[in-house]
């Protein structure tokens, strides 16, 4: 059966307690989920008070300030600091979202902080996302075409044929989508997820590419397509405002509509 | 602790994405799934308005209501729509939820094997009734 508890050693635990320097008149507590692969401990929370008037807006800022002024065992990934890297995706609240473009003060109370859901944990904040990795290599993310392209020219979209890439291309691969997915969550080694389905609809959409009917092929499984029930929550939580489950939706459409 | 993770599967996360392939299967669940559940929302709401009618009428009154040709095939037609949206949609719970393969078959089949005979059970009671 599905797991709907934790495992023994995956159990969270309390951890320490960080005050902010005396005198700090506005503070906020982030509450941070902690695991160390070479102590052989449990997770535990960490709980950091921050002096807001130090700290800049977003919760990657407060991240980053944790590891430059508090405790510089913190891990965590973050490049870009502007939503377009997708490194510092996690759950912050209780939603999968980018630290960098959550504001702290969107938070009531303190501030929960978590890796992705229900991904195996490297360190600290940083989940291993190599089986997505693996799944989005799988369905070739790639133009396939035989028509070779114009020697000398780019091969040409109409401006419709580039607008029905729109709301897909802006995808930057954070996995919040993948990763809210309850189904992800129970079948995620079969099932592709959001994330994965959203870049197989933008090559299947992209008028260049010719091995639409492959890609369509590829997906026909009861698990890897299948296992979305429109839950939703992809499209609820994705950063970048966009909608896998639509993406999904049009996929299935396509496999509906080529049966007759 | 580290010492005692072991590792039992070498094969490269891109092998085990691809896995076995796409089943080609899937569409046709798919589409009978939705087709059944419209279905369903007339022939219900029909079924309840019928049977608050018939509230309180006597056995005679509810079997010359069955007997009624149309009353008799949309009943049988409520029947078959709603075993079939049954285990199809039971086959989805177990898929998601039952990891090991031989207890999610046996659980599958087993529900196909008892929409059938409910299904049929239904449809003899209607049929007896409609026709005696």
């Amino acid at each position: 059966m599905a797991t709907f508890t934790l495992p023994k050693n995956s159990k969270i635990g309390q951890g320490q307690s960080f005050k902010a320097a005396p005198g700090a008149i506005r503070t906020k507590e982030f509450k941070v989920y902690r695991w160390n692969p070479d102590d052989g401990a449990n997770p535990r929370i960490d709980t950091y008070e921050l002096d807001l008037d130090k700290v800049g807006p977003m919760v990657l800022d407060a991240l980053i300030f944790i590891k430059n002024e508090v405790d510089p065992t913190l891990t965590f990934r973050r490049s870009c600091r502007e939503g377009i890297c997708g490194s510092c995706s996690m759950n912050i609240d209780g939603a999968n979202t980018l630290a960098c473009l959550k504001a702290h003060d969107e938070v009531n109370g303190a501030v929960r902080i978590y890796p992705l859901p229900h991904m195996a944990v490297v360190k600290d904040l940083v989940p291993d996302l190599s089986q997505a990795y693996a799944q989005l290599r799988s369905i070739e993310p790639w133009l396939k075409s035989d028509t070779p392209p114009p020697p000398d020219a780019e091969r040409l979209q109409s401006k419709e044929e580039r607008a029905a890439l729109d709301g897909m291309w802006e995808c930057i691969l954070c996995f919040c989508c993948t990763t809210s997915c309850p189904s992800y969550w129970w079948n995620g080694d079969r099932y592709l997820g959001p994330a994965v389905l959203l870049q197989a609809y933008r090559w299947i959409a992209d008028s260049r590419d010719e091995y639409t009917g492959d890609r369509l092929d590829a997906l026909e499984d009861p698990y890897k397509l299948y296992r979305c029930h429109t839950i939703m929550n992809c499209t609820k939580t994705c950063p970048k405002g966009l909608n896998p489950a639509k993406a999904i939706g049009e996929i299935k459409q396509l496999l509906v509509d080529r049966k007759g | 602790m580290r010492e005692s993770i072991s590792i039992n599967v070498r094969r490269s996360q891109l092998g085990r994405a691809r896995g076995v392939g796409a089943g080609h299967s899937g569409v046709g669940h798919w589409r009978s799934e939705r087709i059944t559940s419209i279905a369903l929302v007339p022939l219900t709401l029909w079924f309840i308005y019928a049977m608050l009618h018939l509230v309180g009428a006597p056995q005679p009154a509810v079997a010359a209501w069955v007997s009624n040709p149309i009353n008799a095939t949309l009943l049988l037609v409520l029947i078959f729509v709603t075993f079939q949206h049954m285990h199809l949609g039971f086959q989805v719970i177990c898929e998601d939820y039952v990891s090991n393969k031989w207890q999610m078959t046996l659980m599958i089949l087993g529900a196909k094997a008892v929409s059938l005979v409910l299904g049929l059970l239904a449809s003899v009671a209607v049929l007896k009734l409609a026709l005696t």
